[in-house]
């Protein structure tokens, strides 16, 4: 029989970890990268990505990084037989990695999204498409940040 | 008071590809900034956004503290016939806003 204390004390140990992995120091250059890659992992899998077929748009120069205008588009017929499932929208140096993950389908017409990101640090944000048949494609787009957002957290 | 837009186009050719355009009030509160007393501002944020055509979800999409105050999101959809749009977006502390458009297809 557990007791009430100790069903406490085992319902924050397994709630605890799961945050505190969000908020490891994210200013640490390894940390970032490792999270990076760990983000890559979780989209990809096993599988391999293909440079191509993904335009990824964003404005090589930005003054100010607290909003970004962004957009993807990826070249497929968007058809049921042969569509984009998934579009994942990746950054290396912000504290986190993830930015916005889109699930579409052949009723979207055309693979586009468009949205406004923020980036923390001058960087390289990766676009991934997964399609339908399970093959993966990205892009990468090179963006100088002036002004950074989360300046008062010494990102920098 | 939470609150959002859309921009749907009112009436559409059947087949056509229309462009929808939303916009929500929101912080979008990282969890990364301090305040001046050094104390971590708590994660406030829109997790997922989702719009259903005649009760069919056509887009989702989950967001994280990388994107920016007032999340503007655009995409398209095909208009398969007459009837509503209704979009959702729901996030940390309980937020939850539902904007509904009606399109019309001829």
């Amino acid at each position: 029989m557990t007791t009430r204390r100790e069903f406490l004390v085992l319902t924050a140990a397994a709630l605890v970890p799961a945050a505190v992995e969000a908020q490891v120091d994210p200013n640490l250059a390894a940390n970032r990268k490792a999270a990076f890659q760990a983000a890559l992992r979780k989209v990809l899998g096993d599988a391999k990505v293909q440079h191509g077929r993904v335009k990824l748009q964003l404005p090589p120069l930005i003054d100010n990084g607290n909003s970004v205008p962004l957009s993807v588009t990826v070249a497929s017929p968007m058809t049921e037989a042969d569509h984009v499932k998934a579009i994942h929208v990746l950054t290396e140096k912000n504290p986190l990695p993830d930015v916005v993950s889109v699930a579409l389908g052949p009723r979207a017409g055309r693979a586009w999204i468009s949205t406004r990101v923020r980036l923390a640090d001058t960087q390289t944000v990766t676009a991934i498409a997964q399609m339908s048949d399970g093959s993966f494609w990205s892009d990468s787009a090179e963006v100088v940040v002036t002004l950074s957002a989360c300046l008062e957290e010494g990102l920098i | 008071m939470a609150r959002a837009v859309v921009t749907v186009p009112a009436r559409a050719k059947r087949g056509e590809i229309v462009e929808i355009k939303t916009l929500a009030q929101h912080a979008m509160e990282t969890g990364f900034r301090r305040t001046q007393t050094g104390e971590l501002i708590p994660r406030d944020i829109i997790r997922t956004f989702t719009c259903s055509y005649n009760g069919v979800e056509v887009f989702r999409c989950d967001l994280h503290p990388a994107i920016a105050a007032n999340p503007l999101i655009a995409f398209t959809t095909v208009a398969t016939e007459s009837g509503t749009l209704s979009f959702q977006w729901a996030g940390d502390n309980g937020y939850t806003v539902t904007e509904i458009a009606p399109i019309r297809v001829e």
